[in-house]
């Protein structure tokens, strides 16, 4: 077997290595495919769906999809656009996200990937559901209204920090994440330190007392888009 | 019943070897015996086998038959599919409602007994059917469902509502089922006598590689709705690496609208095993598993009795029929109410003791399936046309049905017809003729392939039922001209909001939305741009989602735009007042109007 995979993304010409995904091929070649539950050095998802790519003409989360030779994969078309765009406006409606006091505003994965869609505002109407809020943790609290569900904290937990202290519980538009206890974060295991209260994308795990800290006009995402980092990498 | 938790949980986990992949058995007989798992239960399991709470909690949650807060000693779950309601299961429920003093999801005060809605339950033909906890009560009326909750109330025992047999093996003394198999026509196929022990004998009498190019040259294509050619699946799997491999049997039949699983579990049994045994020599698979729903619990120990006979006869085990080196045996995993579990890598989730979640393709399980081994994933009816191959020849099957679909196809047909039930037809056969068959004539739409499948309208009847055409796992719902499809397509997509996992976005999400908008269409405040939403979105769902289950989900509303598109039509308008149809003035300020203390005059012009 050669080292090497040779594909194509949009008609660029990409190598990747065997075993590697689409996304991670892709990203070391600067080009950037959106994302939402992928978080470097975890194992793959394929949850958040944003990143589906059309490979050889069939839909496939570039997350999980391994590069193989002559591939030809669609990225940001008009049409795979369209649909991301609704698949962050469906997260938009689905949880409760007031972006305007929120601690994660400017450094939000979610956000950003709105701002980079051009979405102002979303097209569905909002669902409006209760979730819960938990502030047990002396140091991290989980607002789940702004949960998404990408299981990043969950494979953070189990696979970095070697404690299981999240998963998902019920199905559906039911589901939401759980702690190992009886009810409350403060009663599990979690560290401020590990990596699972770092993991979140979006404002659902927040460590307590650093929020606001960073100014507005410093924050991640204030100056360029989400993406904007991997594609300045490009050849 | 001991009270004594600690042991209870220890005699439990011991009986499944302490394994944790055995999850799924554990807790099933935790929620027998004690109603729910309760949270210390839970802690108590997560102890004894070295897992998380969270572990536990995530499955018990998935689950419709499992729950953490206490049921009644008796659940009563009535379906609530669109075929159940219109043979009058909303009365029906009603009169339970009222016999039992609560509403649906609540208990009595006496803990005795539960109410609840459930998904299709594989008994469409003999309509409207419900569970009470194993015991499955059929053409239910509203007396009935009184008699069944004063008799509930007098002795407690859901066997004893059972006062007479269905037909065939369901009056086995290990089934005892009311249930009827409504066998209404005979193929030469499926439905004929057999040989126990023949097809097996003439498998090992030639190689493995033989018996996959016999079903190859049968030109076998699978049963359960992808239509994938058995004998190429086999290859892959027995090409893959590694020392273990596994066969699993799909009897999970959630589509709504299918049954004929539940009749040849019932009725050939020995054909489904066999045709296991003949997949596992052909892989090089030495165990398999056979995952039941749920709702055929009443099946497991007629089944296991079936096994148990095979076993001393030599049909399983070691050196079977005395084929030297040849072994083979298989355990029947039990489901717990979840309909995505009958999508291949969801079920092999759940004989892993996971949540039934799909999982991420590649690898697939011919590369890496049942804890992490090659894995075919067979249906039931695929594993009988197997054995029939094996019996008679490739040539013999391949005589039957067209040339990009061979041998028959077994129909479960319910709805508006005279004649309901299994029907062995050959592949090509006319919608039109099925429907002649079935007594269906009138029908406006016959849904084809269960809710995942497709909404046909009259104008398309003279379509043909192959893998070419109207492909279908078997599921045949015919719509008299009294039926409104719209309202079809909504309860199609209430069954898929409440039976998506969860895990992707479009499907959780988009489904929820779809149904949303179609139901203010159908309550007549849509307006023509929700037509084009509808479209957008469904596509969108379609196109996003992991798993087939969120791939087929807007069908409903995508082929009845495509084939019912006048009656959409016909119920939107736009508003001659500018403002949007959905939006009602006088609702909008009712409230105001109550904390002011007078009507708006203006909102009630
Ligand atoms: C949501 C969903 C539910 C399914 N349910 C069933 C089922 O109940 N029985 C079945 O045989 N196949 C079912 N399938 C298809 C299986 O994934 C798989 O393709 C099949 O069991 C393969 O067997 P076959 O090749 O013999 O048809 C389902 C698929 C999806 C996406
Ligand atoms: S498509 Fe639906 S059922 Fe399949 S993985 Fe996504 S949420 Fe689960």
């Amino acid at each position: 077997m050669s080292s090497t995979i040779e594909f194509t993304i949009n008609g660029k010409d990409i190598t990747g290595r065997p075993g590697q995904t689409v996304l991670e091929a892709a990203q070391d070649a600067g080009v950037y495919i959106p994302r939402l539950c992928y978080m470097r050095g975890l194992a793959a998802f394929g949850a958040c769906r944003v990143c589906t790519v059309l490979v050889n003409g069939r839909p496939q989360a570039a997350c999980t999809q391994t590069v193989a030779p002559g591939m030809v994969v669609e990225n940001n078309t008009e049409k795979m656009t369209a649909f991301r765009r609704n698949l962050i406006d469906m997260l938009f409606v689905e949880g409760n996200h007031f972006c305007m006091f929120c601690e994660k505003s400017g450094n939000c994965e979610l956000q950003a990937l709105a701002y980079r869609f051009g979405i102002a505002a979303p097209k569905y109407p909002y669902m409006f559901q209760p979730r819960e809020v938990d502030m047990s943790h002396g140091d991290v609290f989980i607002d789940r209204n702004r949960c998404v569900l990408c299981g990043r904290c969950v494979r953070a937990s189990r696979d970095v920090d070697g404690k299981h202290v999240f998963d998902f519980v019920g199905r559906g538009l039911h589901k939401r994440i759980a702690v190992n206890a009886e009810a409350l974060l403060g009663d599990t295991e979690l560290a401020v330190t590990d990596k699972a209260a770092e993991a979140c994308p979006v404002g659902a795990i927040v460590k307590k007392r650093v929020g606001y800290a960073v100014p507005v006009g410093q924050r991640l995402y204030d100056h360029k888009p989400i993406g904007s980092e991997i594609e300045s990498t490009a050849l | 019943m001991s009270d004594n938790l600690p042991a209870v949980v220890h005699e439990i986990c011991q009986a499944h070897g302490g394994d944790r992949t055995r999850l799924m058995d554990i807790v099933r007989a935790m929620q027998q015996k004690f109603g729910c798992v309760s949270g210390p239960a839970m802690e108590l399991l997560a102890k004894e086998l070295s897992i998380h709470r969270v572990e536990i909690e995530s499955l018990v949650s998935f689950y419709s038959f499992l729950s953490t807060r206490p049921k009644g000693q008796v659940v009563i779950r009535l379906c609530n599919d669109v075929i159940d309601q219109m043979a009058g299961a909303d009365e029906v429920a009603r009169a339970f409602e009222e016999e039992l003093g609560i509403k649906f999801g609540q208990t009595t005060p006496d803990g005795k007994i539960s109410l609840e809605y459930t998904a299709c339950i594989g008994m469409c033909d003999q309509v409207p059917a419900a569970l009470v906890n194993d015991v499955v009560v059929t053409e239910l009326s509203t007396d009935a469902a009184r008699r069944i909750v004063r008799e509930l109330r007098k002795h407690g025992d859901p066997t004893r509502l059972v006062t007479r047999h269905g037909d065939g093996c369901n009056g086995h003394e290990l089934v005892r089922a009311m249930v009827m198999n409504n066998i209404r026509q005979r193929g030469s196929i499926i439905f004929t006598p057999t040989n126990r022990g023949e097809a097996i004998r003439k498998a090992l009498a030639i190689t493995p590689a033989e018996v996959i190019r016999a079903v190859k040259t049968a030109r076998l294509r699978g049963r359960g709705g992808a239509g994938f050619p058995t004998g190429m699946k086999w290859e892959f799997t027995r090409a893959a690496g590694g020392e273990q491999r596994c066969v699993l049997c799909n009897a999970d039949e959630g589509e709504p609208g299918t049954f004929k699983d539940r009749v040849l579990l019932t009725e050939m049994p020995d054909r489904v095993f066999a045709g296991m045994t003949i997949a596992g020599y052909a892989i090089g698979a030495d165990e398999g598993i056979l995952y039941l729903r749920g709702e055929y619990a009443y099946l497991r120990a007629y089944l296991e009795q079936i096994l148990a006979k095979r076993r001393q006869d030599n049909l399983l085990g070691n050196n079977i029929l005395g084929k030297r080196a040849f072994k083979f045996d298989l355990r029947i995993q039990m489901g717990a109410g979840a309909y995505i579990c009958g999508e291949e890598t969801a079920l092999i989730s759940s004989c892993e003791g996971l949540r039934g979640d799909p999982k991420n393709r590649p690898p697939f399980p011919a590369q890496k399936g049942y804890l992490g081994r090659p894995t075919v994933v067979n249906n039931v009816e695929t594993l009988c046309c197997v054995t029939k191959i094996l019996e008679e020849g490739p040539a013999t099957f391949a005589e039957f049905g067209s040339q990009g679909s061979t041998g028959t196809k077994l129909l479960s047909i319910s709805g508006d017809c005279r004649s309901r039930g299994v029907f062995e037809v050959p592949f090509g056969i006319k919608l039109s003729e099925v429907l002649k068959l079935a007594g269906g004539e009138d029908a406006i739409a016959v849904q084809v392939g269960g809710a995942s499948g497709q909404m046909v309208a009259r104008e398309e009847f003279n379509r043909t039922i192959c893998y070419d055409d109207l492909a279908t796992g078997g599921s045949l719902m015919v719509f008299g001209p009294e039926r409104n499809v719209l309202e079809v397509a909504d309860k199609f997509m209430a069954f898929f909001v409440e039976e998506s996992c969860g895990y992707c976005t479009p499907c959780r999400v988009g489904n929820v939305l779809l149904k949303d908008r179609l139901e203010r269409i159908t309550a007549g405040c849509g307006e023509p741009a929700d037509l084009e939403y509808l479209q957008e979105l469904g596509t969108t769902v379609k196109t996003m989602s992991r798993c087939g289950l969120g791939q087929t989900s807007a069908n409903p509303i995508l082929t009845t735009l495509k084939n019912f598109r006048a009656t959409y039509n016909a119920l939107v308008k736009k508003r001659g007042d500018g403002r949007q149809p959905a939006f009602d003035l006088a609702a909008a300020v009712a409230e105001a109007e109550t904390i002011i203390g007078r009507k708006s005059t203006h909102a009630h012009a």
